[in-house]
C-alpha cells in the first residue's frame, strides 16, 4: 500500500508539472503566434519605446522560453520578484503572474474567487451523490415498479436537458413563481452561513440535477448487476437477513465504481460551474474565466487552468487512494 | 407429532419450480421427490440444465428472492415444512442446519471482504451472542479442519489470493461452520482441476464422517457419485428418470439415459481419448419440453412400444430402485445385458 501511494503522488506531481510546461507553453506561443506583444498588453498602445523596453525587461519577456518556464515554477513555488533595476515588485507564491488587463496581482484575484467555486461545487458534489445514489438503490430494488419508472424517465431528462435551460426554468419556478428563494447575491459562508446557504441553494439543486441523473442511472445498473452476482447468493445461503445482504453486501459492490466516476466528475466540475455562475450571476473561477477569456487576459486563463488542472489531479489522487483502500484487488494486484 | 414410521432427516415430495421468463415459463423442477437419512450421501446427476441446481436452491428457499419463480410441493427437514414456512423461518435455518457450497468459490465469495470476515460473518449471524474474537477463533479452526495451511494469517486474505483448491476449501469451512445437518454441495470440483477434485472430494467425504451430517452432491459426472453415494437420483429435463441405491445404480442401471451417462464415464483402463462418448444430442428445452418421454429425440429405443414414447409421459415404477421408462423391466434387463453391458 505504501509502495502503491508513493506511485500515485509521484504520478500526480508529474502530471502537473506537465500540464504547467503545456499551458505555459501555450501562453508563451500565443502571442507569438498572434503577433501581438506581451509587453503592449501591459500598458497599452500609447506606451513608448522605452516603457515598452522597460516591462520587457521586468517582466523576463526578452528571456528564452525555458528561463522564462524556469522563472514561472519558481515563483510558483516560491515567489520571484520583478525587477527593472531599482524597481523590483515581489510576487509572493504562489505566483501566477498580473492581470493584462488590471495589472493586479492574479493569485489573490482568483483566491477570491475560489470560495465561490468551493461552495457551489462541494454543495453541488454532496447533493448528487446522495441524492443520485439513493434514488439509484431505491430504483433498482423496486425494478419495474411504477416509482422506478417515474424516477428513471425524470434521471433521462436530467441527463439530457442542459444547465441552462434547468437553471432558468429552477430561477423561473422557484424564484420568480413560487417565491420561495431569493435572487441574489453570493454571501460568504462565514459571514452567514445561513444566507450562504439558502442563496447556494438553487445553483446546487441545478448543478446536481445534471450529475444527479448519471448517478441514478449508474448506481441502479450497478445495482442490478451486483444483485445477481454469485457472492450475493451466498451471503442469502448463510442466512444473513436481507437487510444485511442489500445494505452491506451489494452495496459494498454497487457503489465502488462510482467513486471512480465521482472523482472524475469533481475534476470536471469546474465545466458545469462555468455555466452556473453564468446563469445564477455567481462571481467565482467560472466568471473570472470567461472574462478573461473575453478579455484576452492570459495570466488569468493560465491560472484558471492550472487551478483547474490541480482541482482534477488532486481529486483523481484522492479517488486512486480511495479505490486502493476499498478494492482488495487493487491494492494488492 | 406422532407418526409410526419417523421422516427422514430430508424429505421432498413432488417438488415443483416454474419460473416466468419473457420467453414463457421454463419448467425448471417438475414433480421430484427423493429422501435422505442423516449421515447418508444423496447424488444427484444430470446433464447442465437438468434442474440440479434449481432443486438444491429450493431446498435452501433461495427462490424466494426472485419474483418469478414459483415453488409448490413439500420439503421436509427434520419435521419441518419448508415450502409454506415464513421467509423469517427459512433465513433462520439457511447456513445454519443446512448449508450449500457452491460451484466457482471465486465468483460465490464476496470480492471486498477477507475470507475470514465471511467466515465470521456466517458463524455470528447463528450465534448471536458470540464476540468477535471467539468467532475468528471458531473460523480459523475451520480453516484449518479443512486443511488450509497458516490458517490465522489466511484468515485475512481475499478470495482472489487463495488457489482454486484452496478457495473451495475455505468455502467448505463457511458451509460447515455452524455443524449444517444437510450439506448441499453443488457441483463443488467442476472449476477445478483434477488432482485438486480428488483432494476436495476426500476431504467432504472425511468431514461428513466427522460431522454426520447428510449430504447432497450435485454433479454432472457419475464417477464423484460412484465413489460418494449412497442412492442416486439421475434427472433429465427438470425430472427424476431414475432413482435408487448407488449399488443397484450401477450394477443394473435401467433407463436409456443412465446408460448414456455411464457410457460417457471416465474409465482407467482405457484411452483418454475412447473415454468420454457424450450422450448424442443437446438436453431439451424446458420451456417446451419434447411430448411424451422428453428422452424420446435422444433415445435409441424410443421406437420400441409403438407411439407411446412419443405421446405419454412415463413415470417412475416406485419402489427402491425406480425408473420412468415405457419398456419393460425385462426388456431393459435385456437391452443392458446384451447391448450396453460390453461397451461399457
Ligand atoms: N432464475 C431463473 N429464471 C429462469 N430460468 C432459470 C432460472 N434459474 C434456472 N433457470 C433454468 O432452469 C433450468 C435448470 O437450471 P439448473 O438447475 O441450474 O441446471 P443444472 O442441472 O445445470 O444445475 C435451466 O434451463 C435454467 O436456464
Ligand atoms: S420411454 Fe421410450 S424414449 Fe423414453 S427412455 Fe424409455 S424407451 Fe427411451
Ligand atoms: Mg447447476
Amino acid at each position: 500500500m505504501v509502495a502503491y501511494l508513493i506511485r500515485r503522488i509521484f504520478n500526480a506531481v508529474l502530471t502537473l508539472l506537465v500540464v504547467t510546461l503545456v499551458t505555459f507553453g501555450i501562453f508563451f506561443m500565443v502571442p507569438k503566434l498572434t503577433g501581438s506583444d506581451p509587453a503592449l498588453l501591459y500598458i497599452g498602445k500609447t506606451a513608448d519605446k522605452v516603457a515598452l523596453d522597460g516591462i520587457r525587461e521586468k517582466m523576463g519577456l526578452a528571456d528564452p522560453i525555458m528561463v522564462q518556464y524556469g522563472k514561472f515554477l519558481k515563483g510558483l513555488v516560491a515567489g520571484r520578484d520583478y525587477a527593472n533595476g531599482p524597481d523590483v515588485t515581489h510576487c509572493p507564491a504562489p505566483c501566477l503572474g498580473y492581470s493584462f488587463k488590471t495589472e493586479q496581482e492574479v493569485t489573490p484575484l482568483l483566491m477570491d474567487d475560489l470560495p465561490v467555486t468551493f461552495s457551489l461545487a462541494l454543495g453541488a458534489a454532496i447533493l448528487w451523490l446522495i441524492g443520485g445514489v439513493a434514488t439509484g438503490v431505491i430504483s433498482a430494488l423496486r425494478k419495474g415498479s411504477l416509482l422506478d419508472r417515474v424516477v428513471m424517465t425524470g434521471a433521462l431528462a436530467g441527463v439530457s436537458l442542459p444547465i441552462y435551460f434547468t437553471g432558468l426554468l429552477a430561477s423561473a419556478v422557484f424564484v420568480y413563481w413560487l417565491g420561495w428563494l431569493p435572487q441574489g447575491q453570493y454571501v460568504p459562508f462565514l459571514e452567514s452561513p445561513a444566507d450562504w446557504f439558502v442563496q447556494l441553494l438553487l445553483p446546487w439543486i441545478t448543478l446536481a440535477f445534471l450529475f444527479a441523473a448519471t448517478y441514478a442511472r449508474l448506481t441502479r445498473a450497478n445495482m442490478l448487476e451486483t444483485l445477481g452476482e454469485d457472492y450475493i447468493r451466498t451471503a442469502r445461503a448463510k442466512g444473513l437477513p436481507e437487510r444485511t445482504v442489500i445494505g452491506k453486501h451489494a452495496l459494498r459492490s454497487g457503489l465502488t465504481p462510482i467513486v471512480t466516476i465521482f472523482g472524475l466528475d469533481l475534476g470536471s466540475l469546474l465545466g458545469g460551474a462555468i455555466l452556473t455562475e453564468a446563469v445564477f450571476n455567481l462571481r467565482g473561477l467560472g466568471y473570472q474565466a470567461l472574462q478573461a477569456i473575453k478579455g484576452n487576459d492570459l495570466p488569468v486563463i493560465l491560472g484558471v487552468t492550472l487551478i483547474a488542472a490541480t482541482f482534477i489531479v488532486v481529486a483523481n489522487l484522492v479517488v486512486d487512494l480511495v479505490y486502493g483502500l476499498i478494492d482488495p484487488r487493487v491494492r494488492l494486484g | 407429532m406422532s407418526s409410526v414410521t419417523p421422516r427422514p432427516y430430508l424429505e421432498v415430495k413432488d417438488l415443483t419450480v416454474r419460473f416466468e421468463t419473457d420467453d414463457g415459463v421454463v419448467q425448471a423442477v417438475s414433480g421430484s421427490s427423493f429422501s435422505l437419512e442423516a449421515g447418508k450421501t444423496l447424488g444427484i446427476v444430470g446433464e447442465s440444465g437438468s434442474g440440479k441446481s434449481v432443486t438444491s436452491l429450493a431446498v435452501l428457499g433461495l427462490h424466494r428472492t426472485r419474483s418469478n419463480a414459483k415453488v409448490t410441493g413439500q420439503i421436509w427437514l427434520d419435521d419441518q415444512e419448508l415450502v409454506t414456512a415464513s421467509n423469517e423461518e427459512v433465513r433462520a435455518l439457511r447456513g445454519g442446519k443446512m448449508s450449500m457450497i457452491f460451484q466457482d468459490p471465486l465468483s460465490a465469495m464476496h470480492p471486498y471482504f477477507t475470507v475470514g470476515a465471511q467466515i465470521v460473518e456466517a458463524y455470528r449471524i447463528h450465534h448471536p451472542g458470540v464476540n468477535k474474537k471467539v468467532a475468528r477463533e471458531r473460523a480459523i479452526d475451520m480453516l484449518a479442519r479443512v486443511g488450509i495451511p497458516q490458517p490465522s494469517r489466511r484468515f485475512n486474505d481475499y478470495a482472489h489470493q487463495f488457489s482454486g483448491g484452496m478457495r473451495q476449501r475455505a468455502m467448505i469451512a463457511m458451509a460447515l461452520v455452524n455443524d449444517p445437518k444437510l450439506l448441499i454441495a453443488d457441483e463443488p470440483t467442476t472449476a477445478l482441476d483434477v488432482t485438486v477434485q480428488a483432494q476436495i472430494l476426500d476431504l467432504i467425504r472425511d468431514l461428513q464422517a466427522e460431522f454426520g451430517s447428510a449430504v447432497i452432491m450435485i454433479t454432472h459426472d457419475l464417477g464423484v457419485v460412484a465413489e460418494l453415494a449412497d442412492d442416486v437420483l439421475v434427472m433429465y429435463g427438470g425430472k427424476v428418470i431414475e432413482q435408487g441405491p448407488a449399488i443397484d445404480l450401477f450394477q443394473r442401471p435401467q433407463h436409456p439415459y443412465t446408460w448414456g451417462l455411464l457410457g460417457s464415464m471416465p474409465r482407467m483402463d482405457r484411452e483418454v481419448r475412447d473415454r468420454l462418448t457424450p450422450v448424442k444430442g443437446s438436453p431439451p428445452s424446458l420451456i417446451n419440453l419434447p411430448s411424451g418421454c422428453a428422452f424420446h429425440p435422444r433415445c435409441p429405443y424410443a421406437g420400441r412400444n409403438g407411439d407411446r414414447s412419443f405421446t405419454d409421459i412415463p413415470v417412475l415404477t416406485g419402489g427402491a430402485h425406480s425408473v420412468a421408462c415405457h419398456m419393460s423391466a425385462e426388456e431393459r434387463t435385456k437391452i443392458f445385458q446384451e447391448e450396453v453391458a460390453p461397451n461399457l
